[in-house]
């Protein structure tokens, strides 16, 4: 986590090539509306160009012969430049909708379905937080960059090439005095834009952690009104508007900075045209429509460097959040299929067995080492330790979350390595601590154990499970919503419908970490029932707090710092009065 | 309008500085339109010989340059670096004036907050608070800081090249203003209509948001039951409503621009040809025309800005509407009589009632009476009233009928925070903050020498968990720090409720998530240090509330039994109940 946060702040200055090639292979659906936006954006900068040459076209044509001859011709070509150039603006602007809208659907899409190869070691390594930030803000500014700056760069360009060309035919001298402020405008925007970039990253960052510090505010407001801390709060808060307000202050004072700049250099350039023109007018050889256009010219040159020295510190600042996207999408699954597996598979019955496995999430903290364990179909196994023992990774080495670094485990007698991930995860059960329900309604959350399951189908499944009495006392029933992550249902309601939600899956091997009390009696009776019914003929791994579920197992292993140190079932543990008994005893030394 | 007040008010002692900022709208306005006036004097009286009409002053500066163009280009020059200037002023001005007010307004609402009852906060929509402290502060301080200005120096810029316009030419006035009111409320009613597809987009998007954050948080679950498939179908799915939204949003902006461009393009292109039509004829000079055509561009996008800027109007009414709600809640009344008498650990409570609603009563005539330095026990359902009675003691709720007494003092009487600080609370689910270890355990007491801060830790069965943390106690909680175990954070909890050495200590349900080895560990450590602590234990273990020297079962509100554990055993009731259902085993253990 922490590496990825800094990962955000490096890579800001250079440009890379070969990512962004990547990143326009995915515009690539999106061709035929990049082609129109070309034609349009082109469109648009020669009509840009134009309009002051009408001016000087008006002066030189019409005022200084002084006739109206002609002018109804001349009206009509204006007429025709003023739809052209509405018009193209408005394929401009579809266009680039079209753009943005469909490249920002084709990474997100593309992202996804790569969020559902990858391993849990990529997911324990992240954030979720992290990770939804790559494909929400970062996808959008993507998305605006490849759209809109792209297309504000082209027209930045060719706008520069056009209004050049007009100048130059027109009077080059003038022209090239029009220019020569041009470098030092090109160098004062590209530093400026930089700056008032990083200044609003800058206050970006304050933001953010101004909406941290909204957020504990709220959610620990309780905390807070029990420690009496108010005046302190307030206080730390109070730094943090401060300097959110001197953040914001300098970002403001950059941009205020930077636009009187541009206008004055800019005026350099219509003194200089005003005071040459000027005098080439009395001498006769300019013309007094050259001299108006070049005025308007003058100003309006300094518009697409302006856009373009934005575009450009805007690229790099967008460059973190390509890479960051790209990154995501480019990593390698950890597990994948061997290729060349078939996709019919028998039967699984559900005997695991360990054979000298051993397992580290990194290299230097072997977390398992040459652990061996055979489970017979429909075995009960209770894994009981204290947490960081090493229990959960023998279950996520048994689902395949993760696979082991040395050793094998055989399902039903063959490696599992050497079957498709799907094979063994689509016969699982899998029920959580802290059970995870999707946003929807409860008849929903149940049969998203099996999506082609009847109604009756899931009602018997709650049935079973004890899950539906008090399903149906809620007001709306099976359809009431669960609220977001199950919020509006107690613990007890979410595991009881978690169960319901894993046995209606059928599993053939179950994998249960039950979750330490804190439910009254009665639920929790009616939860033991539960898995009771779950565990009947399935291979099961429980990761146990319960002593009824641990009493019933057929093997109990006690596991400390990644061993087995004992292992047997509940009799003969007790008999040899080790940890376990002391585990177990402890429970009754007050009563 | 009472909004409007509301903004008003929010300016506070910044209204001076933005009077400033409006000051220079108004003089870099009247600067940026007289760089126009000098082109037109350069070619109306300086190349042509035109009669000026301009007061003597101007009159005899500009026949003394003769033919000299280099003068009214140093004119020019000095005209823009006095509208740079009041330009740069207008943006530090208003961004200090904007920054200070928003630093206001937040300061304000999150001290508000703080001080909303405990009532507020356990029924409050947080995810609806943060949006109103976050989103709804920043459409204020943009609609101040930025858009506010917009439009004052858009209306100076109107008024003052209308009444220049009038003073040059009346007819050619009338025919540049011509569309302006219909560009102005094209604006007005487009960004009126188009609210809902802003609103629609924004809501497509928190829906596929929705989905990737179910996906991230319960990825597992959707691994454990294979519906990697339906889930990037169903990402699928609110990704194409998204891009739909999205384009269509952006195609209703393409006709908005394109529509108004037309419009104002005409208007321009009018402007050129009718001038050039009166200059032709010789009714107006050529420097007026000019003078026209410059004018015009600066005259209608400010008119479309202008239709826009109103709807922002709206939008920061809205949002000044939604947070002076929060700042009418009224607050949690502190100062009725406070007196703060040394708080003692024995209590009576004599027929106390309490209900959160009037009418449903949570606790009905609950009496007992407990010694400094006894351990009280509850037991009860979810709901039975439990948590109510402890949250009594701190004031968290009043209590309706009856009496409690603290040390013989009325708790009534009793000053709220003064209490709070007398009574340590730990709950089922703490909320620590995101600062270090040694901060959050510290936080009530200020600071303890580490002697003392360890001592405690071991108490509370922590002190090895945290110095197993890489940075030990100064290991920052939360997302960018480790992430703790509900366990671990429970009793980082505790160790910050005994560190007070509060005389009373609650522990609601707050040992839940600890198992049952260091559960025993706490108590004992708890026992050997409570002299004068009155402990409040409530737990659904009722292992851990046999020792108390009081145990309370509730059932909806009303004490059903009290007396000690071998008291309540000799009795048929709730209590030997629900210890023999927790302890079916317990015989053949001992066997």
């Amino acid at each position: 986590m922490q590496e990825a946060v800094l990962q955000e702040e490096v890579h800001e200055e250079k440009i890379d090539l070969k990512l962004w090639r990547q990143i326009l292979q995915l515009a690539k659906p999106y061709r035929r509306y990049v082609v129109f936006a070309i034609l349009g954006t082109v469109a648009m900068a020669a009509g840009d160009a134009l309009f002051p040459y009408m001016t000087k076209v008006a002066i030189d044509r019409f005022i200084v012969p002084e006739t109206t001859e002609g002018l109804p011709l001349f009206s009509v070509g204006f007429g025709i430049l003023v739809v052209m150039q509405s018009l193209n603006v408005y394929i401009f602007i579809k266009m680039a909708g079209k753009i943005e809208s469909g490249v920002t659907y084709t990474i997100r899409k593309v992202g996804f379905e790569h969020l559902h190869k990858l391993s849990f070691s990529f997911y324990d390594k992240r954030a979720a937080g992290w990770l939804l930030a790559r494909l929400t803000s970062d996808v959008n500014r993507l998305g605006e960059i490849i759209s809109w700056s792209l297309i504000d760069l082209l027209w930045g360009g060719v706008a520069m090439i056009f209004y050049a060309i007009v100048m130059f035919t027109m009077n080059w001298r003038l022209a090239l005095l029009t220019i020569v402020v041009l470098p030092v405008l090109a160098v004062a925007s590209v530093y400026f834009q930089k700056q008032i970039l990083r200044a609003y990253r800058n206050v970006r960052k304050m933001n953010s952690k101004i909406t941290g510090a909204f957020s504990e505010g709220i959610m620990g407001a309780t905390t807070t009104k029990i420690l009496s801390r108010e005046e302190e709060n307030l206080q730390e808060f109070k730094t943090l508007t401060g300097g959110l307000r001197a953040s914001s202050i300098r970002a403001a004072t950059f941009s205020a900075l930077y636009l009187p700049i541009v206008l004055m250099l800019g005026s350099i350039g219509t003194s200089l045209t005003l005071w040459a023109g000027g005098n080439g007018v009395v001498a006769g050889t300019i013309t007094y429509g050259v001299l108006v256009a070049f005025a308007s010219y003058t100003i309006q040159f300094f518009e697409p460097v302006r856009e373009i020295a934005r575009i450009f510190a805007e690229l790099q600042m967008a460059h973190a959040a390509a890479e960051r996207v790209m990154g995501l999408i480019n990593t390698e699954p950890e597990i994948q299929d061997r290729p060349g597996l078939k996709d019919e598979w028998p039967y699984l019955e559900g005997a695991v067995e360990f054979e000298n496995v051993s397992f580290a999430y990194n290299p230097l903290e072997p977390v398992l080492s040459d652990f061996s364990l055979k489970v017979r179909p429909g075995q009960t196994i209770a894994l009981v330790g204290e947490t960081g023992s090493g229990k959960s990774t023998i279950v996520n080495l048994a689902c395949r979350f993760y696979e082991p670094t040395s050793g094998r485990i055989l399902i039903d007698g063959v490696d599992y390595r050497e079957r498709p991930v799907k094979w063994l995860q689509s016969n699982l059960g899998y029920v959580l601590q802290s059970p995870h329900l999707f946003s929807g309604t409860i008849r929903e959350n149940i049969r998203y154990g099996r999506l082609q399951a009847s109604d009756e189908e899931v009602e018997r499944a709650a049935t079973l499970v004890n899950a539906h009495e008090f399903i149906v006392k809620l007001p709306q029933g099976y359809d009431t919503e669960v609220g977001e992550g199950g919020g509006l249902l107690s613990t007890g309601q979410k595991q009881l419908i978690s169960f319901a939600r894993a046995i209606l899956a059928d599993p053939r091997i179950f994998v249960l970490d039950e979750a330490t009390s804190s439910i009254d009696t009665e639920t929790e009776m009616l939860i033991q029932d539960a898995i009771r019914k779950v565990l009947q003929g399935r291979t099961s791994f429980i990761i146990a707090h319960r002593l009824s579920t641990v009493r019933s197992a057929d093997v109990i292993l006690v596991i400390r710092d990644g061993k087995v140190q004992e292992k047997g079932n509940h009799n003969e543990l007790m008999a040899a009065k080790g940890y376990y008994y002391r585990l177990y005893t402890n429970q009754f030394l007050e009563g | 309008m009472k909004s409007i007040r509301i903004l008003w008010n929010y300016m506070g002692k910044n209204r001076l500085l933005y009077l400033g900022a409006i000051l220079s709208v108004g003089l870099a306005s009247l600067a940026s339109i007289s760089a126009p006036l000098v082109i037109r004097i350069t070619i109306d009286n300086i190349i042509g010989d035109e009669p000026l009409a301009a007061p003597l002053l101007i009159r005899n500066f500009v026949e003394n340059i003769g033919q000299a163009f280099w003068v009214p280009g140093i004119v020019l020059i000095i005209i823009t670096i006095f509208r740079g200037l009041f330009m740069f002023l207008r943006g530090r001005l208003a961004s200090q004036a904007s920054e200070g007010i928003a630093k206001n307004i937040r300061d304000r609402v999150y001290n508000h907050i703080q001080h909303l009852p405990y009532k507020y906060h356990k029924e409050a929509d947080s995810g609806d608070l943060m949006q109103r402290c976050t989103s709804d502060v920043e459409t204020i301080r943009r609609f101040l800081g930025v858009q506010l200005v917009e439009m004052g120096s858009s209306l100076f810029m109107v008024v003052l090249i209308i009444s220049i316009m009038l003073r040059a030419d009346r007819r050619m006035t009338m025919l540049s203003v011509i569309t302006l009111p219909i560009i102005f409320a094209f604006a007005i009613l487009f960004f009126l209509k188009v609210k809902k597809a802003f609103r629609e987009a924004d809501e497509a998007e928190a829906a596929l948001t929705t989905v990737l954050q179910e996906n991230l948080t319960g990825i597992r679950v959707v691994r454990a039951f294979a519906n990697q498939d339906y889930e990037i179908d169903r990402f699928d799915e609110k990704n194409q409503v998204n891009r739909d939204k999205l384009y269509h949003l952006i195609w209703l902006l393409a006709c908005y621009w394109g529509g108004s461009d037309l419009m104002a393009f005409f208007q321009i292109a009018l402007v050129v040809i009718s001038g050039t039509y009166f200059a032709a004829q010789g009714e107006i000079t050529m420097g007026t025309m000019a003078l026209f055509t410059t004018y015009i561009g600066m005259l209608v996008w400010p008119v479309r800005q202008l239709g826009r800027l109103l709807t922002d109007l709206g939008k920061a009414v809205v949002a000044a509407d939604r947070l002076q709600e929060i700042l009418d809640e009224p607050r949690e009344e502190l100062v009725e009589n406070s007196e703060q008498p040394p708080v003692t650990g024995d209590i009576v409570f004599d027929n106390v009632c309490f209900g959160y609603e009037p009418g449903q009563r949570v606790l009905e005539n609950v009496s007992f009476e407990v010694k400094a330095g006894q351990t009280v026990a509850l037991l009860g359902h979810t709901g039975s009233g439990k948590s109510s009675l402890v949250h009594l003691l701190a004031r968290l709720y009043d209590y309706e009928e009856g009496s409690i007494k603290i040390g013989g003092r009325e708790l009534k009487t009793i000053d709220k925070r003064w209490m709070r600080k007398n009574v340590a609370v730990v709950s089922q689910e703490p909320f620590l903050f995101a600062k270090t270890i040694r901060e959050n355990i510290t936080l009530a007491s200020g600071n303890v020498d580490d002697e003392e801060l360890y001592a405690i830790c071991q108490q509370a069965a922590i002190h090895d968990v945290i110095l197993s943390f890489s940075q030990g106690y100064d290991t920052l909680v939360g997302e960018r720090g480790v992430s703790v175990s509900g366990g671990q954070r429970q009793r980082i909890a505790i160790a910050r409720a005994l560190i007070t050495h509060s005389p009373i200590l609650i522990f609601d349900d707050s040992l839940s998530a600890v198992d049952t080895e260091t559960d025993v560990a706490i108590q004992r450590a708890l026992e050997k240090r409570s002299d004068k602590t009155t402990t409040f234990l409530i737990s659904h273990r009722i292992t851990s509330l046999a020792g108390a020297d009081l145990i309370l079962v509730l059932d909806h509100g009303r004490i059903v039994q009290s007396g000690t554990h071998d008291e309540l055993m000799k009795v048929d009731g709730p209590y030997a109940r629900i210890w023999d259902i927790q302890n079916t085993l317990e015989a053949e253990i001992r066997a």
